[in-house]
Order: structure tokens, then C-alpha cells, then sequence
């Protein structure tokens, strides 16, 4: 146990995060030290191969953290077992799903998985709460057809909704605007945020949309190399972070506009 | 919030299953009037002797058989297809029939080799079910660890082909120095077949396949959060590696036995899993688990009627017919339907 500030819901101490190898591990980043409060949308940025999906899998204990500790609600990720932290955080992945013809409802329903008994009966409570997450993701209307025939959008809307049906406080998304056009990305962004309005969930959230995600997000994770940012859009603009976070000139970033321009020649 | 409800198909499949299950079982060399087989089944000893020794003895354990490995099969395919996530998986893809075959062959074939260390008149009832499921467990737990390293479905695949030739082989070096009789004794078995178990053997067959399929039941859970991959799985609070590993050994013993009962049976336990997703257009484990064995026990009841009707006089290997009738049916299947699930 450490010393905890009321609403820190995921914490991390001296953390260093990468891939062990035999001779040396290879690290990502290390020493980070983060606390997110519940509550928050905390938008992680940066580069491809920046190591965003390396920072959410060790956050989420897909992966092993190489050194320093994760602390959930104030106790250490590791001494969760599967089950309990599945009641405490759920993901949405970016990997696509195996080739299945499950409804949409049933998919949404295996968000019950951690409540339900060992035949996965579906209580009074698991179905309102499935509905909710329908509604919260305003998606009645796919309930009955198969994932396969939804456009990516709508699949994103309905992965989210299986991660709400989870119930946890916190939910982790691993870059669910990519393929997307860009109505369907600020949709799903919206959505992050009404949902973190709405429930007090905390949901952190990979993405390259910068710009909005530099609009809609209570708080940043800022990834360039070497180094990782944390602090709200504001704090983060003040220190001139978001200078470094692409090699050359090409892009810029206008600090009257809080965005992300293109240079012009 | 109303689920959809498969309550027709299920019926409309069970009565057929019994109708296949009364033509199998009147059917054979011997003309036996339909009144007469109900009244043996029944218990009435007023029927003809010999017509009560065919139908008690011989037609009733067959059918049995046929009931059992079929869906046996089937339920091992679909664990595969899941597991794997790929739909071309089953028991005979992935080799583990040619494990269980090899742990056949060590036994049968073995005896020559090794002098009397494996005396075939010692071959008890246990003894085949053990050693299939031992053959069948070494190669699938081979295709595990391969499959942990390189995780790319397509190359597990290949690789598991690998091991099924690789087994081959081995069946093939014993064989070359076996003696005719055992040779011949194995050949017969590799062609299938559904008739020559003792009610003894059946019982066995019986006791093992139903811890197989308890087993099964308390696996759906998973096998449903597998749907979504492992790392969802995982997510989801599921052990994935100890699943896994029940689920292999579930597979390996389901197929372990039926392949030493009735010999190793090609194509069922692919195929039986797709129609089964064709006419439910379901993947939920729960719907699907008793649609393959209503399936499976179905369609093999109808390949052992064909094996035995022609001639009347012969029964042709059920191994070729499985094959013979069930591969088109695939392929026309799938280019009427042009995608496979999981």
C-alpha cells in the first residue's frame, strides 16, 4: 500500500515498461510515474512505434511491467487475480475479432462473462445492465445481426458497449478511431467523453486523432522519445511539449489554436 | 429482450435422429420385420432367437457406436475449430487421429518390434483407448508448444499436417517390419469400424465419452469468450491457459477413444461443426454443443446405412464412406455459402 490521494484510481511508481530479452531488455520507457483520477479521459499520444499499445498492455496486465509497481484502487495490479480485475477494468482491443457469427447481443452479453455462473446464465441484473450499455451506445437497433455485417464504426460502438456491459470503473482503448472516417471519429470520441460525464468511469484512451483528442480530453499522456508527458492539454501546451512530438517541420503546432497544422511551403 | 429461439430446429433434428436411429438399426443382411425389432427392444423373448441375437448383439451396439463416434467427433472438431479460432481445425487436420493411430500402431505393430512386451493377447478393453488417447495427446500437446511459438493460425495448421505425416511415417517403419498377420490386423482397424464392439467395450466407450462431454459442458464459458480471442478472453476473467489445456485434453481423449474403438474416421469432426453453424447461424456453444452431437450421431447413423446397403452381403469400410459422401457435401456447401466460420 502507498500513500493515496482520494480519487487515484491507477497509479504507477517508477515504472518501466518494454520487453525482456535475454542479453538486455529492450525498454520502452522507463520511470513513469503517472496517477489518474477517476473520472478522466485521459487521451494517450504519440508517434507510431512510440510504444502507446506497450504503455495500455502493461496497464491493463496483459503484459509485465520490467520494473517498478501498478497500483489499482490502491492496491498492487499483481495481487488481483483474472477474475477480480476483470470486474475492475475492461478493454477494447485493437486486434479484429476471429471470424464468428455471434449477434451483437451475445457479444455484448460476454461483458457479463465475470458475473455470471459457471454456465453463463444471464441474470436480471446482467440483462439491464447489457441494455444500458445498448442504450449508452445508442446501438438497439444492430442487437440482432451479426458483427460481420456492421461497418467499423458501428463495431466500435459495439465493442464499447461490451466493455461497459463489464461495469467497470476503468475502461482502456487501444486506438478505436483508427479505420475510421472522421465523422465516425469524433462520434466515438464524444462518446468516450458523454460516457465519462455520464458514469464516472475513468477511460483511458491510444489514438492518433491529436487534435481532438487534444479538445476532448481531460488529460494527456504525451509519448516522444525518451520521454513521457502527463498533465492536462493546457499544462502540456504551456511547456511547449507538443513541439517534439513529430521529427520535422512538416507539422506544426499552433499554440493559439491548440492544434496541429499543416506547414505550408 | 427475447433471445432468438432454435426450439424447431432442435426438434425437427431429434426426430430425424430417432427416425435414422430405427432405419439403421432395421436394416442389414437379414430381413427383420420393423414390429418384431420394437419388441425385442422392448424385452419381448417371444421373437425368433437368431433375430433377437442380431438385434441385441450386433444391429443395437452398432448403432450405439455410430451414436457415439459421431458426435464424440463432431464435439472434438468444433473444441478445435474454437480453440484455434480457424475453421479448417478438427481432429484429423491437426494430427491428432494419426497420434491416436500411432498409439494403435505401437500396440498392435509394436509387439513384433519390442518382443513380448506388449503381448497381444494381453490387449485389454482398456488397453486400445489408452494408448490412442496417449498417441493422440503426444502428438496434439507437440502441436500446442509449436503453436505457443509461432501463433500465426495458418502455420499451426501446416504444422500439425506436419506432425500427422511425420506419424504416418512412423506407422510405416513399423509396419515394414511387422509380421502379415499384424499388419493386416492394423489395417483393418485404419479402415474403420463401427460393428465389432462387445457390450463390454461399449461400456468402457461409454464412461470415457461421458466425462469427455460433462467435461465440455463446463467449458462452454470459455469456449464462448474464446470467440473473441484470447486476449478478450483474458479480460474477461478466463484462466486461458488452463482452459486450453482442459480443452486439448478433452479433444485428445474424446478422440483418443473413439479413434481405438472404431479406427480413425476422417472428415466428421471438421465438417459436422460447419453444417451444424449453417442451419442454427449460430456460434454461442450453447446452441451449438447439442446441435454437432444431434449432427454428428445423425450423420454417421446415415453413413453406417449406406456402408451396409448395397450388397447386403459386405459392409464397406465406414472410414471411406464418411469420406466418399461427406467431403462434396462440404464443398457444396461451401460455395453455396462462400464464408466459414468459427
Amino acid at each position: 500500500m502507498i500513500e493515496n490521494s482520494e480519487n487515484s484510481i491507477l497509479k504507477t511508481e517508477k515504472l518501466t515498461i518494454g520487453y525482456p530479452q535475454k542479453k538486455q531488455d529492450h525498454i520502452i520507457f522507463s520511470n513513469i510515474n503517472l496517477s489518474i483520477e477517476k473520472g478522466k479521459l485521459i487521451s494517450v499520444l504519440g508517434k507510431n512505434g512510440i510504444g502507446k499499445s506497450t504503455l495500455l498492455r502493461t496497464l491493463c496486465k496483459v503484459q509485465k511491467p520490467i520494473t517498478g509497481a501498478i497500483y489499482f484502487e490502491g492496491k498492487e495490479l499483481n495481487t488481483y487475480s483474472e477474475n477480480d480485475l476483470s470486474k475492475k477494468l475492461s478493454v477494447v482491443l485493437t486486434e479484429r475479432l476471429p471470424e464468428s457469427q455471434l449477434t451483437i447481443f451475445e457479444l455484448i452479453a460476454l461483458g457479463r462473462q465475470p458475473y455470471t455462473n459457471w454456465i453463463d446464465t444471464l441474470s436480471k441484473t446482467d440483462l439491464e445492465k447489457i441494455e444500458t450499455a445498448i442504450k449508452q451506445t445508442e446501438i438497439g437497433h444492430l442487437k440482432n445481426q451479426r458483427f460481420y455485417e456492421l461497418s467499423d464504426g458501428q463495431l466500435q460502438r459495439v465493442l464499447i458497449a461490451r466493455a461497459l456491459a463489464q461495469d467497470t470503473d476503468v475502461i482502456i482503448l487501444d486506438e478505436p478511431t483508427a479505420h475510421l472516417d472522421m465523422h465516425q471519429t469524433i462520434n466515438i470520441f464524444s462518446l468516450l467523453q458523454q460516457l465519462v460525464k455520464q458514469t464516472n468511469k475513468t477511460i483511458i484512451v491510444s489514438s492518433h486523432e491529436i487534435n481532438l483528442a487534444l479538445k476532448l480530453s481531460d488529460e494527456i499522456i504525451l509519448l516522444t522519445e525518451n520521454n513521457l508527458q502527463f498533465g492536462t492539454t493546457e499544462a502540456l501546451i504551456a511547456k511547449n511539449a507538443f513541439d517534439k512530438l513529430f521529427p520535422n517541420n512538416l507539422l506544426k503546432f499552433n499554440k493559439s489554436l491548440q492544434q496541429f497544422v499543416i506547414n505550408k511551403t | 429482450m427475447k433471445q432468438k429461439s432454435y426450439n424447431k430446429q432442435f426438434i425437427l433434428l431429434s426426430v430425424l435422429l430417432i427416425v435414422l436411429f430405427a432405419m439403421n438399426i432395421s436394416l442389414g443382411s437379414v430381413t427383420i420385420p420393423f414390429k418384431d425389432i420394437l419388441n425385442t427392444l422392448i424385452g419381448d423373448t417371444s421373437v425368433k432367437e437368431s433375430w433377437q441375437t442380431i438385434i441385441l448383439n450386433f444391429r443395437l451396439p452398432k448403432a450405439i457406436t455410430a451414436i457415439l463416434v459421431g458426435s464424440g467427433l463432431s464435439v472434438a472438431g468444433l473444441l478445435m475449430q474454437t480453440l484455434f479460432r480457424n475453421p479448417l481445425a478438427g481432429p484429423f487436420v491437426l494430427g491428432i487421429s494419426s497420434g491416436a493411430s500411432l498409439g494403435v500402431a505401437l500396440l498392435i505393430l509394436g509387439s513384433s518390434l519390442f518382443g513380448g512386451f506388449f503381448l497381444a493377447h494381453s490387449v485389454s478393453n482398456w488397453s486400445f483407448p489408452i494408448a490412442a488417447s496417449a498417441g493422440a495427446f503426444l502428438v496434439l500437446s507437440a502441436v500446442i508448444i509449436a503453436a505457443n511459438r509461432v501463433r500465426n493460425t495458418m502455420s499451426i495448421l501446416i504444422i500439425g499436417l506436419m506432425f500427422g505425416s511425420l506419424t504416418s511415417a512412423v506407422i510405416s517403419v513399423l509396419a515394414y517390419f511387422s509380421e502379415a498377420a499384424q499388419i493386416q490386423q492394423f489395417l483393418f482397424w485404419s479402415f474403420g469400424s463401427l460393428g465389432n464392439l462387445s457390450w463390454n467395450e461399449i461400456l468402457v466407450f461409454i464412461v470415457i465419452y461421458a466425462i469427455g462431454m460433462l467435461a465440455t459442458v463446463a467449458v462452454i464459458k470459455p469456449l464462448n469468450s474464446l470467440l473473441l480471442g484470447e486476449n478478450y478472453a483474458k479480460s474477461l476473467g478466463i484462466n486461458v491457459k488452463k482452459n486450453r489445456n482442459i480443452i486439448l485434453l478433452i479433444t485428445s481423449v474424446l478422440t483418443g477413444v473413439i479413434t481405438a474403438f472404431a479406427g480413425p474416421i476422417a472428415f466428421v469432426g471438421l465438417a459436422v461443426p460447419h453444417i451444424a453453424r449453417m442451419i442454427f447461424v449460430s456460434s454461442n456453444h450453447k446452441i451449438l454443443l447439442p446441435a454437432v452431437i444431434i449432427l454428428g450421431a445423425s450423420i454417421l447413423l446415415i453413413c453406417d446405412s449406406i456402408s451396409q446397403l448395397p450388397t447386403s452381403e459386405f459392409t464397406l469400410p465406414i472410414n471411406a464412406i464418411t469420406s466418399l459422401f461427406g467431403a462434396p457435401i462440404v464443398i457444396w456447401l461451401l460455395i453455396r455459402k462462400k464464408k466459414l466460420f468459427v
